[in-house]
């Protein structure tokens, strides 16, 4: 696998992965607030969002219809969908890309669902590697907690009960996480994730996640070579009425 | 995943599968008919499913496009265009894969005679003909079982364009290739398409080891050939 800057592309990919309740949604938001406070052209991209396959994977989702192959495949559609379309277009025009999530979800949960790896990273063989891939690694117990407070309502597949790990979805969601989570440490090397201490504060989280993407990525190539349109300027007939206007209101 | 080649009816997947499947205790036949529209692949196993019905087997007809999961959405995108070559590749796998699990293979295992209506070489075909890697295709579709026996249809291009126009008085668009712009006229772009695909069959033939029928000849002929060799293969299990 090779890098999108292997590759020659003008723009970077930038990667988090982690199990739900590790912060990584909260982290990549904060840095792309910094990089578009810098001027920088970035992307944002959510996993499972492509409105083309979206009708399809919710009506599979809702009643239960998904198999770990049509569950693989629906998602690597998805992917591909935005790969295509989204990614490849900005990243060719030389876009900082934010990806919540990227292919390593799948392979982590597709193998705990008993999907063959290889077949996996064969479907996803068109998709290059990020430039950078955050893995914010937290202790199990600590993203169970974040999500599990408020013991919300978890659906079937997002609590692995597809698997029939335990009747209990919480339980079930407990297990399952939990196997996802030595699939992404397996992989860590395999594809040089950055391995994030996502159990300090994220302030803290934040500092480090900026300083990496500012010393990996030289990021004053990626600025918009013009700032954005001003509104444009008043005539002085136009600019003594808008005053006026101001005053009048005032009273 | 195991093979099972060692059993009577030597079931196998062409890779590894999918997870769950048993391949042991399946029972039935999974026979393909393969070819482009206007090859009379509909005409045929319609009168394959009255053939076999009347000799007391049971049968199930899958096809392309038919799965519940993803149809109406893939139907949706393919009218507007608007998918990109993986894209599309990839649900129409998703469509093949949900079909494969929730009818192929529970017919199969029930004993049924299953008759598909194009498989995964057609999938394959058209993604080579638009640049896709064999190799990331072989892959994908390493979770179709092996049929009992694909039949491919061929007809000449030029008498695929006059049995489409004689039945629709037009060509279709994708049946055309026109989104890979071969030409601006649908006349010609079909024509060149055609004998891609062709080619491509050919090629895949040499891996796949599928039966190229000569479908040139009257629809008699083609259904007395068919029943021939079937009914040599369900003597044989």
């Amino acid at each position: 696998m090779k890098t999108f800057a292997e590759l020659n592309y003008p723009g970077r990919l930038i990667a988090v992965e982690g199990l739900d309740g590790s912060g990584k949604s909260t982290q990549i938001y904060l840095l792309k607030r910094w990089l578009e406070a810098e001027g920088i052209k970035v992307y944002f991209s959510e996993w499972n969002s492509s409105e083309l396959v979206k009708s399809a994977t919710s009506k599979g989702k809702k009643r239960e219809l998904l198999t770990p192959t049509t569950f693989s495949l629906i998602h690597a559609t998805d992917f591909a969908d935005r790969y295509e379309r989204h990614l490849l277009p900005l990243l060719r025009a030389g876009y900082i890309v934010l990806c919540d999530r990227y292919a390593f979800t799948a392979f982590a949960r597709d193998t705990v669902r008993g999907c063959p790896p290889e077949w996996v990273r064969g479907i996803y063989g068109f998709a290059a590697q990020p430039d950078i891939t955050m893995f914010f690694k937290t202790e199990l117990e600590v993203s169970l907690n974040r999500i599990l407070e408020g013991r919300p309502k978890l659906k079937f597949f997002e609590a692995g009960m597809d698997l029939r790990l335990s009747s209990d979805p919480y339980e079930s969601f407990r297990i399952f996480q939990g196997r996802i989570l030595e699939q992404y440490i397996a992989m860590s090397s395999e594809f040089d994730f950055v391995v994030m201490d996502a159990n300090q504060n994220v302030e803290k989280q934040q500092v480090i996640v900026r300083k990496l993407v500012s010393e990996k990525i030289d990021l004053k190539k990626f600025k918009r070579r013009s700032p954005l349109p001003l509104p444009p300027s008043l005539t002085p007939e136009e600019k003594i009425a808008k005053e006026a206007e101001e005053d009048l209101a005032a009273v | 995943m195991k093979n099972h080649i060692d059993s009577k009816n030597c079931r196998r997947f062409y890779g590894h599968g999918v997870p769950r499947a048993k391949l042991e205790d399946i029972a039935g036949s999974l026979i393909v008919v393969e070819g482009a529209d206007g090859s009379g692949r509909s005409t045929q196993i319609a009168r394959l499913v009255d053939w076999l019905e009347t000799n007391g087997h049971p049968t199930v007809q899958v096809g392309l496009k038919r799965s519940t999961l993803v149809s109406s959405e893939l139907e949706k995108a393919q009218h507007g265009n608007i998918l990109s070559r993986t894209t599309l590749s990839l649900f129409y796998a998703t469509d093949f894969a949900d079909q494969l699990e929730n009818i192929i293979l529970p017919a199969l295992k029930a004993g049924f005679i299953v008759l598909a209506d194009r498989y995964i070489y057609t999938l394959m075909a058209r993604d080579m003909v638009r640049g896709m890697d064999e190799k990331w295709l072989k892959n994908l579709y390493g979770i179709a079982p092996i049929p009992d026996a694909v039949f491919y249809l061929s007809v000449e291009p030029e008498e695929l364009v006059q049995r489409n126009l004689s039945k629709n008085a037009t060509l279709d668009y994708w049946e055309s290739g026109m989104d890979i712009g071969l030409s601006r006229d649908v006349f010609d772009s079909f024509l060149k398409y055609q004998t891609l695909m062709q080619e491509t069959f050919r090629k895949l033939q040499k891996t796949y080891d599928f039966d190229i029928v000569d479908a040139n000849r009257s629809t008699d002929s083609i259904t007395k050939e068919l029943r021939k060799k079937i009914g040599a293969l369900l003597e044989a299990k």
